[in-house]
């Protein structure tokens, strides 16, 4: 494994030693010294075009972890934003001998774009309306811990599929893994040929959600109201909002799980989101977990 | 000049004797001349659509290269788009261009004038004094936007009949393509990439056909990149309306898919174009009709950026590609080898009507004595990795790089004066 | 659950031809003598802990452990300590799986750990196995038992309890197959051309 760029790069065998080592890392951060020395020496950048607080820190304390050294390259205010290709960027990382980058971008297929123009590995941390690998790990990660299994667990994720990267990366990594997902949203917001992807779609929250394992709710920005994909937000909590009464309608061992950061009360309300079947603020937790599991395995060896 | 031992539209052997620049003789002809070698003679092809980029983005083409270009394509005329800085949309600036053409020499260039202003989409440019000026303009389009307003679009295709022009529509309903960025479908949805549908080219297909028939006047449609555009065509020619359209190479013979997997990797944005790349099934809708003649003409649409517009993320590049110097090979490539077409219908789609639609005089005639000298020889034995580098074209945004493509040209006469010799520009 | 753990072999793999130079029930002596000394060196083994070295070294460490359980009734805290991640050879060869590290739930801090692997060969693996020691607690003392010591020391480091002092070259290798993970107890000195 050389890049993570999309879940679908991953074969079952890879994501599941990604889960076995995560698993096995994840005793570091109960311990005193929550360090290892593995990757002294190596250099990673987390190279955020985006504004994501979360993700750079969860990518950053990974590899602290692991005693790699950290450069923090934010878009604004640097060179980027007067202008400079990311062609650019990445040979000015290139020659401060960057092991691995790791890039949030707007655009789909940045990162992509970046690994035709450095040596170093290339980790997605988010690209535009594509991908967002790690985040599908951690949440594959999450649901195995909670419920001890992923092959024929059964996935709703519900809400902003079209715009998500969220989504597209939990179809195809848990489509590899053996869950059954079906995808949940307004037909605005579901993308065109949805119907070839490795999963059901239904346009029907309450007929899903009882025989779901797992509710995976996805931020729905409300600047797609003013572009039409639902007529308000009090429409679309009503119809694909996870409220105290559908929330009752789970059977009493399914997790709800949002990947942050959440419209409390419209997407899900918050008497859902603080209950215990949440598993909100595990996800970031094994957030760092997970990252710190791809960054071994991808800078842990030879390369 | 006598051109010995060429095969007329890949028929028999035949000698061609030219004299002031036109075709005196052909036949079994006696004397000393040049070796045809038994390639195939094309009448000198003519393309409606190419982006010559002067004035303005000279870093990415000149009327020099572009020109240039286009002799080494096998061209002996081409028409240039008008979105130009400042934009073809005067007497002024379209005379500039046909006058850069002359001085050239490589091949002719026929400017197209701006439909509107500034290709603002909102007053009609001066169409009148641009089809009177030296360049005689015939065909008006706002290339690259689309004359989206229902009333502005009228009345330019009314407008346009008082010389006999034509109006060439960029199809592209803007609404529903605000940062479109792939054809709309399997690939757009799994790359994230924002979705540019169909409907969008058809919708306004169909309406411009219908408008043209209103008002009793002629439309063309640009660069028809959907099955769906297809039978919408073929359905107001069925008509009887005066609705002509034209493809490009590049949709004949590529598909979405290129954004996801090819030789340079995914989201490349030498694949970006503006129509998209769409389906097999489109590619395959869209040769069947330029082979029964729904769809009239190939057109290049050549369009040249410098490499730091293509190399970027997707969503951040330019869109178009490169095209006058493999457009035969490709026509070659998608109609020929597969028996969809002859030399002779090859002749007709990249020559004859295009010059027809046009309204170009001195191009686009049958190789027969009478006929100006403009004469494209044509290897199709030959089979070739395509090599940017040793194009003639200013930029290198060819998204054929690294396939294997068959036939060259290895001749091209202007009026009879070679433009290119042994595949070398003269 | 880690991949290392799943790397069972097949005992029918081994050659006929191989030479064992331990069978099982010289394993097993060596052992039991291990647990003696053990016993005799602290002093009834009572703050004792027993971390072995995944993934033979930690069969071996539940096994020292159930001896002592036998010879004294004393329960030995047995755990296993992964030291992949210290290793200093790690950009050598691709990214290793982990192993398991279990520590037991009593830590370390204050006992006598003794690192139980089954082959000292470098002393480097030892020395990782220090490192990682030093990130999850601190020991009063830190001891070394191996079942077998193939010689070719490459650090300052010694073995406090050695089953089998074994001369070989150095380009010979010694495999130690256990019944826990492949199915037979011996250890095997393979030729360079064996390898």
């Amino acid at each position: 494994m050389k890049h993570l760029i999309s879940a679908a790069d991953l074969s079952r065998d890879e994501a599941l030693l990604i889960l076995d080592t995560a698993e096995e890392l994840s005793q570091v951060s109960d311990r005193s010294i929550k360090k290892l020395p593995t990757l002294r020496g190596r250099t990673v950048v987390n190279l955020f075009f985006e504004d994501s607080t979360r993700t750079r820190i969860s990518f950053e304390a990974a590899a602290k972890r692991l005693s790699a050294d950290v450069i923090n390259f934010s878009a604004k205010g640097s060179s980027v934003s007067k202008g400079e290709s990311l062609k650019d960027t990445a040979l000015t990382l290139e020659a401060m001998g960057a092991d691995a980058v790791v890039i949030r971008h707007s655009a789909s297929g940045a990162p992509h774009r970046l690994a035709t123009w450095v040596r170093g590995s290339v980790l997605n941390a988010g690209d535009g309306t594509h991908e967002h690998p790690t985040q599908a790990l951690l949440d594959a990660f999450s649901m195995r811990r909670r419920l001890g299994r992923l092959e024929g667990l059964k996935v709703a994720i519900v809400g902003d599929v079209l715009h998500s990267r969220v989504a597209r990366s939990n179809v195809l990594l848990l489509h590899t893994l053996g869950a059954e997902v079906t995808l949940v949203a307004p037909p605005t917001l579901l993308p065109v040929a949805v119907e070839t992807w490795p999963c059901q779609v239904s346009y029907d929250l309450d007929a899903v959600l009882p025989k779901s394992d797992v509710v995976m709710m996805l931020r729905v920005q409300l600047e797609r109201m003013s572009a039409a994909f639902f007529p308000s937000a009090r429409e679309y909590s009503r119809r694909y909002g996870l409220d105290p009464d559908r929330f009752a309608r789970l059977h009493d061992d399914a997790i709800v799980m949002h990947p942050g950061p959440m419209n409390r009360g419209m997407e899900i309300s918050a008497a859902v989101a603080d209950s215990p079947r949440s598993t909100i603020v595990e996800q970031v937790a094994n957030g760092v977990t997970v990252r710190m599991a791809v960054l071994y395995l991808l800078l842990g060896g030879a390369i | 000049m006598l051109i010995k031992n060429v095969r007329i539209l890949g028929g028999e052997a035949a000698d061609i004797r030219i004299e002031n620049g036109v075709i005196a003789e052909v036949g079994a002809l006696s004397g000393e001349g040049l070796d045809g070698g038994g390639l195939i003679a094309l009448p000198g092809l003519v393309d409606l659509h190419t982006h010559l980029r002067e004035p303005g983005r000279e870093d990415a083409e000149t009327v020099q290269t572009g020109t240039q270009a286009a002799a080494r394509g096998g061209y002996t005329a081409v028409h240039a788009m008008a979105n130009t800085s400042p934009v073809a949309d005067t007497a002024g600036v379209v005379e500039q261009v046909w006058r850069l053409g002359q001085e050239h020499g490589h091949c002719d260039v026929r400017p197209v004038g701006a439909v509107t202003s500034g290709l603002e989409g909102k007053h009609l440019a001066e169409l009148g004094a641009m089809a009177d000026s030296a360049a005689h303009v015939r065909v008006f389009s706002d290339d690259g936007k689309c004359v989206s307003d229902a009333v502005l679009m009228r009345r330019a295709l009314e407008y346009v009949k008082a010389f006999d022009g034509v109006v060439a529509q960029h199809a592209q309903e803007p609404r529903l393509t605000e940062g479109a960025q792939l054809n709309e479908g399997v690939i757009s949805g799994r790359l994230g990439l924002t979705g540019w549908p169909a409907v969008a080219e058809e919708a306004v297909i169909a309406r411009d056909c219908l408008l043209a028939a209103h008002v009793g006047s002629r439309l063309h449609v640009c660069h028809v990149s959907t099955a769906g555009s297809v039978e919408i065509i073929r359905w107001a020619k069925s008509k009887g309306w005066d609705v002509t359209a034209e493809v490009t190479p590049h949709h004949l013979l590529l598909t979405d898919a290129c954004a996801e997997a090819s030789p340079v990797g995914p989201y490349n944005p030498i694949y970006k174009v503006n129509p998209p790349l769409r389906t097999a099934e489109d590619v395959a809708a869209l040769r069947a009709a330029l082979a029964d003649g729904t769809i009239d003409a190939v057109a290049t649409d050549h369009a040249p950026h410098p490499v730091e517009d293509k190399e970027t993320e997707w969503g951040a590049a330019a869109m178009g590609m490169i095209g006058l110097e493999t457009a035969l090979s490709v026509v070659h490539e998608a109609m020929v080898e597969t028996g969809l077409l002859d030399w002779a219908g090859v002749a007709d789609r990249m020559s004859y009507r295009p010059a027809r639609i046009g309204r170009l005089p001195g191009h686009g005639q049958p190789l027969e004595a009478g006929a100006p000298a403009n004469i494209t020889l044509y290897d199709p034995s030959a089979r070739a990795e395509v090599d940017p580098s040793g194009f003639a074209s200013r930029s290198r945004n060819t998204p054929y790089v690294g396939m294997t493509l068959p036939g060259r040209v290895v001749a091209t006469f202007l009026r009879g004066r070679p433009t290119v010799l042994e595949g070398k520009l003269v | 659950m880690s991949a290392a753990q799943n790397s069972s072999r097949n005992p029918h793999e081994v050659p006929p031809s191989q030479r064992a130079v331990l069978e099982g029930p010289d394993i097993q002596r060596a052992l039991t003598r291990i647990a003696h000394e053990i016993l005799e060196r602290t002093k009834g083994a009572t703050d004792v802990v027993l971390l072995g070295i995944p993934t033979r070294g930690a069969t071996l460490a539940v096994r020292l452990a159930e001896r002592i359980a036998e010879f004294e009734g004393v329960k030995v805290p047995v755990g296993a300590l992964d030291i992949t991640m210290y290793r200093d050879d790690l950009r050598l060869r691709p990214a290793r799986p982990l192993g398991h590290t279990e520590l037991p739930p009593g830590g370390v801090d204050g006992r006598v750990v003794v690192l139980v692997d089954d082959v000292l060969f470098s002393g480097r693996t030892v020395r990782a196995a220090l490192d990682a020691l030093n990130d999850v607690g601190r020991p009063r003392a830190v001891q070394l038992a191996t079942l077998v010591d193939r010689g070719h020391r490459e650090l300052p480091i010694r073995a406090d309890y050695v089953g089998k002092n074994l001369p070989t070259a150095k380009s010979e290798t010694v495999k130690v197959y256990l019944a826990e993970t492949d199915g037979r107890d011996a250890v095997v000195l393979l030729k360079e051309e064996q390898r």
